[in-house]
């Protein structure tokens, strides 16, 4: 199976590490940083790849542009995992459809072209015969989309609701237990690589709310938007409404919420008792989800990270594989 | 509410219909199997919501069924929820925050407790709303909602539905 990989940070090099560790049967034909790119058909040597960037070289040649991977190289599946654009969801978007449009697969991690135009972009792959997979934008390792796609199909859900921001979360576990101002424990989470320099997009809950907006359009046939979720980040939480949920053996965590009959897309703080499934400790995410067959069901696992992201990318490019590549 | 009757033959089945007709919803049924004092007649329990305004007709129907009601306890604060505010609650005028819920008559504030840190800095409280049915709870919850907005305080629900 031949791969074209755009994006060589974090997530785009976990998953470079996870393909030679693995010996997975996947060869990567084209490469591309922000700054330059490698096309070759007959699969590009990935450790020299890693070791030149890991210098602070660019990955390959500057004259050959991401979207150059994406029209000349010859691949099977374009893994789309580039830094998010909540706004305008680009370049991504373009690498996206460009890959579509050659009847391409397509994998990506990237949050912004699924929140802005699913069903465009679905419509688009299914014109061209080709699939669209985007485990990796929701909870990370927690094979969520899946599950409830599959696992679940036939189910009507009613409820989802979660932890779905690793920073938010490390940020008032710490509030909790060590009674740390928010500021306090925001330096922490900096400190520990948990939360960027502006911490905005975490911590006024934006991107829990594009989860949702992910979530409703893909998997529970909703058509919303970032302005259709209500949206109250953790910036004014204090250490005492802490302790005075702490009073009634109860805490509380920032909760994304979906109730797709009332029309309801929420992400606030909410009260929630100790011994609840939900009350997960540091940067971990959870989310319950409620079925009508299945009853309840909670997934508990980590959010972000390079290889339990690329965990869920090499999950839908193998589930690509199985299904569709031939002569593989 | 609590409604108490004769542990006689067919009287618990004829209860139940009623209930339903008026639009009740049951929560338990208790049998008591022996009486805790003599006076006390061995009986059965039954403990339901009822939308306001419908025990006359209730009582009513059961009296056509045949079924003798010894008691009617009726607990008239049903829900509670506990929620917690922070901001400025004092300087917005705490008293007429509680007030704009208690002054609906269905619901009120039954508990407070309030952490201020230092003058002029937010404080943060825990609020018990008590109220007779869950459509008053929901409504003092947006009455509560609402007032915070005008008020710049956060509100923080409970996970669970009311």
């Amino acid at each position: 199976m031949r791969v074209a990989l755009l994006g060589f940070g974090s997530v785009g090099r976990g998953i470079a590490r996870a393909i030679l560790t693995k010996g997975l049967d996947i060869t990567v034909t084209g490469l591309a940083d922000s700054r330059s790119g490698i096309i070759d058909a007959g699969g590009i040597d990935l450790a020299e790849a890693l070791t030149r960037k890991e210098q602070g070289e660019p990955c390959g040649n500057s004259r050959i542009s991401p979207m150059d991977v994406v029209e000349k190289a010859e691949y099977d599946i374009l893994v789309e995992v580039t830094p998010t654009d909540v706004r305008t969801a680009e370049p991504a978007l373009s690498h996206i459809r460009g890959a579509l449009r050659r009847s391409k697969h397509v994998v990506t991690s990237n949050k912004g072209p699924i929140a802005l135009d699913y069903p465009g972009l679905r419509a688009l792959a299914e014109a061209n015969g080709v699939l669209l997979k985007y485990e990796a934008t929701v909870c990370g390792a927690i094979p969520l989309i899946h599950a409830m796609q599959e696992g679940l199909a036939g189910n009507t859900i009613t409820r989802i609701c979660g932890v779905l921001n690793g920073t938010c979360n490390y940020i008032l576990t710490r509030m909790a237990a060590e009674g740390l101002t928010y500021e306090q424990a925001l330096a922490e989470a900096r400190d520990l690589g948990y939360a960027e320099a502006d911490p905005t997009y975490d911590v006024e809950g934006i991107d829990a709310g594009i989860k949702l907006v992910i979530l409703a359009n893909t998997v529970l046939n909703m058509e919303t938007t970032l302005d259709d979720v209500e949206r109250t980040g953790i910036t004014l939480l204090s250490p005492e409404a802490l302790q005075l949920a702490e009073d009634q053996d109860c805490t509380i965590r920032l909760i994304g919420e979906i109730i797709p009959e009332a029309g309801v897309l929420r992400v606030s703080p909410r009260i929630v008792a100790k011994v609840h499934p939900l009350v997960v400790e540091g940067t971990l995410n959870a989310v319950t989800v409620e079925a009508d067959l299945a009853g309840d069901l909670t997934f508990i696992g980590r959010g972000a990270g390079s290889t339990e992201t690329a965990s869920a990318v090499i999950g839908d490019l193998l589930y690509i594989q199985s299904r569709h590549v031939q002569g593989s | 509410m609590k409604l108490e009757m004769r542990d006689q033959p067919g009287q618990l089945v004829a209860a139940l219909k009623p209930i339903s007709t008026v639009g009740g919803n049951i929560i338990a049924v208790i049998h008591q199997r022996e009486a805790t004092t003599p006076t006390e007649a061995l009986g059965v329990q039954i403990v339901l919501e009822l939308p306001e305004g419908r025990l006359e007709r209730l009582l009513e129907l059961l009296r056509e069924q045949g079924v003798s009601v010894v008691r009617i306890g009726e607990e008239r604060l049903l829900y509670e929820c506990t929620l917690i505010m922070i901001g400025h609650l004092m300087h917005t005028d705490l008293s007429d925050t509680v007030n704009q819920i208690d002054k609906t008559g269905s619901a009120e504030v039954t508990e407070l407790s309030m952490v201020m840190p230092a003058i002029d800095s937010p404080s943060s409280a825990r609020i018990t709303i008590r109220s007779t049915t869950r459509a008053e709870m929901k409504k003092a919850i947006r009455i509560l909602r609402t007032v915070a907005e005008q008020k710049k305080l956060l509100i923080i629900e409970p996970l669970e539905d009311i």
